[in-house]
């Protein structure tokens, strides 16, 4: 079949994706070239459409690469990114090694409790994310209720809120819902005659979870990954809420950037390195979903 | 091999589930409390409740956000499903792949990045920001979930039924409207009530491309939470967790009664 054109069925949200997606993206990367300057627009260099083509070129010429450059040369900034990584990573570790035994367990149990217990993971990802965040504020500050209970075990008091280990908490707990469902998805399909058959082939459990359970299930692990490492790294809320000045987030930086230095140019150079950060493990989550849906079929 | 839950299954679900759902517990709880500390029970109270709603500011921004919640989720079902639909059942067109890319896109995009981004069209096109940016932001920001549900339904829904319309002469557009549509509603719904959720619940987009005068709910509750914990902003996110709560449990006594009602399968 030959490619046509899009109906027009198809061109009111191609339309509306081109003005307000790509488009603002496009406004983004041409203003992380532009002149740094702490003042609101317009920046230079404009386009100056009177000069014709020439007008263009002289846009062209003006435009540079400061911000970039103050980016590199900036050792908070690579540290935020750093940190930004290091935070996603050990987040989604964490997910895994909490959520995998739950969807596990989910998946073992009789059909009404498992549709019961499907519904309690996915109900946390109806209610409102910064109001979950801001409940762990009650529970780790300094007179907070974690404090409360180690008094009451005689143990001594932890001050956690405003600390990395506040803001691991956070992530870990706002995305475990996002591990469990894919990890859930591949074990409830798994044949479990396969370990019948390696039961009676003398397989002790343990043993067959590692050579049969395990390795079947690693597209649930990948995707539950990928869905908890890439919106890990740009998360503003968590690190803001609950972490200091000390856990560097880079979600958190282009905010500040943006509101409170109000550098534009240089929020949206911050923006645009995210942003080329994050496509590998877009990609690699969009190939594996595609992946899936064609083995689905 | 018994199916059953062994000790380490109940361990794992109890202690996943608790970790879950403690936290939301506590904050209902602190909301009944008479007293300012989460520590101290000062007995069970409904002050905050009514203080709640003589707050105007509060009450002012849960105003702006039921507001653009419904303009935002309706439009955003319509583009969605309008894009699932091309996405599933144009074939090939020009400029197929840059449409599908960036029909998904907003779902892994950091929202900070969509938030500026959206604010620098705004400036770029000299709008002023308020109620209506806000609303087309969050429409963006949506519309790509809602392409998701319904394509997932749409790709398991039997095309020789639109085929067979077509065939007895109805037009592309009829068959949609009186085979297709009627199909695919369930999931045209949860699209919907998906975009609304999401839209009330978004802090940093909104507070990117809104303008004076449409500060939104979660806007307000954030600069609140910022100077700690208050037992008004608790009662409020009980408020919101009730009313999510009711709202799934209905929609899924709906469905059970649905399947247990109709015999006929939906295709």
């Amino acid at each position: 079949m030959k490619a046509s054109w899009p109906r027009p069925s198809a061109l009111i949200p191609y339309l509306w994706l081109a003005i307000f997606f790509a488009l603002p993206f496009l406004l983004v990367f041409r203003l992380s070239l532009s002149d740094s300057a702490l003042s609101i627009p317009p920046y230079a260099p404009q386009i100056d459409w009177s000069g014709g083509l020439a007008g263009f070129r002289r846009f062209l010429a003006g435009l540079d690469f400061d911000t970039y450059g103050r980016l590199v040369s900036d050792h908070l900034y690579i540290k935020a990114y750093i940190s930004s990584l290091s935070f996603a990573a050990q987040g989604t570790l964490f997910a895994l090694l909490i959520g995998y035994p739950m969807a596990y367990g989910m998946a073992r149990c009789r059909p009404q409790t498992r549709n019961l217990l499907l519904m309690l993971v996915i109900l946390p990802f109806w209610t409102s994310f910064l109001i979950r965040v801001y409940a762990w504020v009650g529970i780790l500050k300094p007179e907070g209720l974690l404090n409360a209970g180690l008094g009451l075990l005689g143990l001594p008091n932890i001050d956690l809120l405003y600390t990395p280990a506040a803001v691991q908490i956070g992530l870990v707990y706002s995305y475990l819902p996002f591990m469990v469902l894919p990890l859930y998805a591949v074990l409830e399909k798994q044949d479990h005659t396969l370990l019948e058959a390696a039961a009676d082939l003398g397989s002790p459990p343990w043993k067959s979870f590692w050579q049969v359970t395990f390795p079947l299930s690693i597209p649930g692990v990948v995707a539950g990954c990928l869905l908890c490492f890439i919106p890990m790294v740009g998360e503003f809320v968590i690190p803001d809420l609950l972490g200091g000045p000390g856990s560097l987030m880079i979600g958190r930086s282009i905010w500040m950037e943006f509101f409170a230095n109000r550098d534009w140019p240089f929020a949206s150079a911050v923006a645009v390195a995210l942003l080329i950060m994050l496509v590998p493990p877009i990609v690699l989550y969009q190939r594996q979903q595609v992946r899936a849906l064609e083995a689905g079929r | 091999m018994k199916r059953g839950a062994s000790v380490f299954n109940l361990v794992s679900l109890t202690a996943g589930f608790a970790f879950l759902y403690l936290p939301i517990l506590l904050l209902v709880i602190w909301s009944f409390n008479a007293s300012r500390l989460v520590t101290v029970w000062g007995g069970f109270s409904t002050r905050w409740y009514g203080s709640l709603f003589h707050n105007e500011q509060l009450m002012g921004a849960a105003w702006v956000t039921l507001r653009v919640g419904l303009v935002s989720a309706t439009l955003a079902t319509v583009l969605g499903t309008l894009a699932a639909v091309a996405l599933t059942r144009h074939g090939r067109f020009l400029g197929r792949t840059l449409f599908s890319g960036m029909s998904y896109a907003p779902l892994v995009m950091p929202e900070v990045i969509m938030g500026l981004s959206l604010l620098l069209l705004f400036v770029a096109l000299k709008v002023d920001r308020g109620l209506l940016t806000v609303t087309l932001a969050h429409t963006t920001l949506t519309m790509a979930y809602v392409t998701v549900v319904v394509q997932s339904r749409l790709a398991t829904f039997d095309r020789s039924l639109e085929e067979a319309a077509q065939d007895l002469g109805c037009t592309p557009a009829r068959a949609f409207w009186s085979v297709t549509l009627p199909n695919i509603l369930p999931a045209v719904l949860a699209g919907w009530m998906l975009a609304f959720t999401l839209s009330l619940d978004d802090l940093v987009v909104a507070s990117f491309t809104s303008g004076p005068g449409a500060t939104t709910l979660p806007m307000r509750i954030y600069s609140q939470v910022r100077l700690g914990v208050s037992p008004e902003i608790n009662a409020v996110c009980t408020l919101l967790i009730g009313a999510v709560a009711v709202g799934v449990i209905c929609w899924s006594l709906a469905s059970k009664w649905r399947t247990a009602a109709g015999r006929q399968p939906p295709a």
